[in-house]
């Protein structure tokens, strides 16, 4: 059980991708029904509509680079493994936050996208108001993002 | 560098000179024409509808005739084909071509006949290769279908709706007719069978009888036998294919008249604008009136331009207060690309100030920081720097966004060369690699966001606050604008104020200073000093937040109320933080992508993974975070910077112009 530490990190930044992936995942499918839908009475409006579509797969992004820093920081990118279990598990809770917001997160702000994209597909000219609605909604995802990177990056410091 | 002003026109002239003058107007695109002028007894607006639906009809034919060629004769275009802008055509060639727009029609009218003539050929050709499908069974029948017999004998030929054999068809008749009968199977399926049984005329009742017992159909009465009659339908299938081609090589060749096609469709919609203008104009019998409005500076230019070509009346006069009048921004080279995000928005509504010139620089640099990558930066430029240089006739809305990027590009690429990131960290990832020199990396002029990101916290944080206060400035200047300064001094300084030495007293705090890595403390005294400022503000809020009202008690609690507004200046200063985190996105996942590169190590295969993974990855994040950086920075402008001073609502300036497709008149082409 010497070997904990490494396991628990390992699932904190495992967790980070997956959970927000998949709610990235569902988010973008949801968004590319909608402007499926408005580009087939409309093929001009596949740009508009595409970067809509894109919004909410920026948690998964999120949940990448969380999950990347994590590896980076315990050594399995190379370097030695070794670390406590206490620290293990410190990364672990650090790697929550993006998990759980950028899955909630993601399938909110899909949800403010389709609607954005019904905007767009009824007043093309109110792109640049359409695209605020879904993110506001990524603030929080931001804000999620920033407090596990900040986490990480402090837990390396410390000597427990 | 701000909202044109306005002049409001008017012009009176004799009818003769009413289509000249219009089409002036049209081919200037400098006045948005209104219609304000009251109707009585003898200026009235005359219907111009049905023939505005006739120039529009005959627009949609044309358009319709090059879709035909579309299909027939594809035009070669090029991948950057919808960046190449409308053709220019001078106005000698213009009057030329328009000359001949009756001519051109009847192309596009022949066209679609022809195409017409197509389509009915191709159904010709469904229902004979019907027939002969339905001659197939009784291809083994050497006698006219519809040969009924000879003097003495009576020949039936027709089909069972099931598979049956001879002896089973047969047995039918039975005893019946003395075995005086003889028939045949032509061709058996389980759907069908075909055959013919000849028998003596005199029993031929009896033996339709047990045929029609069986379910006997007649074959279809068809002159000639099978076998020729396929020969002939197969002929005709044949020719009616050789007319259809020879009829689609008549469309091809009117391909060279696609052009022609073009203009006439774009001619055609100008007049419809035109008569739709002509429809809400104002006339007498004699006379007609126009009013519009149009940038000042224009003035003297089309009073002279329409002074040359007609005997016209034209008067320029200030709009009154209480008009809606158009909105149209002029601003300089460096801030113009970000009308276009300010325009999205919403333009600046009745006496506010054009937020251009203060939003541009904040925009650039905001975008940068979130992206900055110098070699992404570069790839932008030089992407934007292209397309600006090959096709210089693009439309304007889009060598404005092509600016806008290239602008942000220029700042991606300095913030990079900052923060050391050039394709992430793909140097020192190339040089320890395969050149096994782990010292050498990308120079960093300032820090690495990634070791310090406290420190570029506080940056973003910083940046923000600056961001937010130049918002407020500008508020402070609108309010001493219009002729209000205690307004700006109760919402604005009172708010620096309260914000500014709040922030200044925390500065002084080793608590928050240590926590951000600033390296500096500021003295207490200095945080006292602010902490007084600070208060001194507060109380200013909450005795003049709500000084709307009259009643007091109702005013401090409305002042309170504001005062509490605070805590979103603190929300405000804390979305800056997505300027770290998409920063750090940037060039996390461009390292992430290095790595998975670099991981076959030195040798052939490895730079060959190498690249693969270094071209799809890098284009990848550049797409994805391009488009981050430009989601965020609106933001950014619209809910954090535009919230604190800018409300907007104008209407936009929609010149009475040339609004066409594939050519633009130029009046000195």
């Amino acid at each position: 059980m010497e070997n904990m530490g490494v396991m628990l990190a390992l699932l904190g930044a495992v967790l980070a991708a997956l959970v927000a992936g998949i709610g990235s995942a569902i988010g973008v499918g949801m968004a590319g029904e909608a402007a499926a839908g408005v580009v087939t009475e409309d093929p001009s409006k596949f740009s508009k509509v595409l970067i809509l579509q894109l919004l909410p797969g920026t948690q998964g992004i999120y949940g990448l680079l969380v999950g990347f820093i994590t590896l980076t920081q315990i050594g399995i990118m190379g370097g030695s493994a070794d670390i406590s279990v206490v620290k293990g598990l410190l990364y672990l809770v650090a790697c929550l936050p993006m998990a759980f917001v950028g899955y909630k997160s993601a399938i909110r702000q899909a949800r403010a996208s389709v609607s954005s994209i019904s905007l767009v597909a009824k007043k093309p000219d109110q792109f640049g108001k359409a695209m605020i609605f879904p993110s506001m909604v990524e603030t929080y995802a931001i804000l999620a993002l920033l407090i596990s990177i900040l986490a990480i990056f402090g837990i390396s410091g410390l000597s427990v | 560098m701000a909202v044109v002003p306005m002049k409001k026109m008017l012009i009176c002239g004799l009818k003769k000179d009413r289509k000249k003058t219009l089409e002036f107007l049209q081919r200037q695109e400098v006045v948005e024409l209104s219609d304000d002028i009251k109707h009585d007894a003898v200026f009235q607006t005359a219907d111009f509808l049905s023939r505005k639906a006739v120039f529009e009809r005959n627009a949609a034919l044309a358009e319709q005739a090059l879709e035909v060629l579309a299909h027939y004769a594809p035009e070669e275009k090029g991948l950057f084909s919808a960046l190449e802008g409308r053709q220019l055509l001078s106005v000698e060639v213009y009057e030329e071509k328009a000359a001949q727009h009756r001519r051109i029609m009847e192309t596009a009218s022949r066209i679609i006949g022809l195409t017409k003539a197509i389509d009915e050929k191709e159904q010709l050709l469904v229902q004979k290769k019907r027939q002969m499908e339905e001659l197939l069974p009784w291809r083994r029948f050497d006698f006219p279908l519809d040969f009924s017999g000879t003097k003495s004998t009576k020949l039936f030929v027709g089909s069972v709706q099931k598979r049956i054999s001879e002896e089973e068809l047969l047995a039918v008749f039975g005893p019946l007719l003395d075995g005086a009968v003889c028939g045949q199977i032509l061709s058996a399926s389980d759907e069908q069978s075909c055959f013919w049984i000849l028998c003596r005329k005199r029993d031929a009742k009896q033996a339709e009888g047990a045929l029609q017992g069986l379910g006997y159909i007649r074959a279809p009465r068809v002159a000639g036998n099978p076998a020729a009659q396929e020969k002939q339908l197969k002929q005709e299938i044949l020719e009616v294919r050789k007319e259809i081609q020879k009829t689609k090589a008549e469309i091809r060749e009117l391909a060279s008249c696609r052009e022609e096609l073009k203009f006439v469709a774009d001619y055609y919609r100008m007049r419809a604008e035109k008569y739709e203008v002509l429809n809400g104009l104002s006339q007498s019998r004699s006379v007609f009136l126009i009013t519009g409005y149009l940038p000042a500076d224009r003035v003297d230019a089309l009073k002279a331009g329409l002074e040359s070509c007609s005997d016209i009346f034209i008067e320029f006069s200030e709009p009154g207060e209480s008009e809606d009048i158009p909105v149209l921004l002029h601003n300089n080279g460096f801030s113009e690309p970000v009308e276009g995000v300010v325009e999205s928005y919403s333009l600046p509504g009745r006496g506010e100030t054009d937020p251009t010139a203060v939003t541009a620089p904040f925009y650039y640099i905001l975008f940068g920081l979130m992206l900055a990558d110098a070699a992404y930066g570069l790839i932008m430029v030089a992407g934007c720097l292209f397309c600006l240089k090959k096709f210089p006739r693009m439309e304007d809305g889009m060598k404005r966004m092509l600016k806008l990027f290239l602008g942000c590009g220029i700042s991606t690429t300095f913030w990079g060369l900052m923060f050391g990131s050039f394709f992430g960290d793909a140097v020192s990832v190339i040089a320890a690699t395969f050149f096994h020199r782990p010292d050498i990396s990308f120079p960093v002029l300032w820090f690495e966001p990634v070791s310090l990101p406290m420190k570029m916290l506080a940056f973003s944080f910083a940046l923000g606050i600056i961001h937010l206060f130049a918002g407020l400035g500008m508020k402070l200047y609108g309010s001493v604008r219009s002729g209000h300064p205690e307004d700006g001094i109760y919402d604005v300084v009172f708010w620096y104020m309260l914000v500014g030495g709040l922030i200044v007293y925390m500065l002084s705090m080793s608590m928050f200073t240590e926590m951000l890595g600033l390296g500096f403390t500021l003295p207490l005294l200095a945080g006292q000093i602010a902490a007084g400022i600070a208060v001194a503000g507060l109380v200013g809020i909450i005795l003049t937040g709500g000084r709307e009202s009259k009643n007091w008690g109702k005013r401090i609690l409305k002042g309170l109320y504001s005062a509490y507004g605070v805590t979103s200046y603190l929300s405000d200063i804390l979305s800056y933080s997505r300027l770290l985190a998409l920063g750090l996105a940037t060039s996390v996942i461009s390292t992430v992508f290095n790595q998975m590169g670099s991981m076959a190590g030195d040798g052939p295969a490895g730079v060959i993974l190498f690249i693969i993974v270094f071209v799809i990855g890098h284009s990848l994040n550049l797409a994805i975070n391009v488009l981050g950086a430009y989601v965020h920075t609106n933001r950014l402008q619209f809910v954090e910077f535009f919230g604190k001073f800018y409300e907007g609502g104008g209407r936009k300036f929609r010149p009475f112009a040339i609004h066409t497709k594939y050519y633009k008149v130029k009046e000195d082409a």
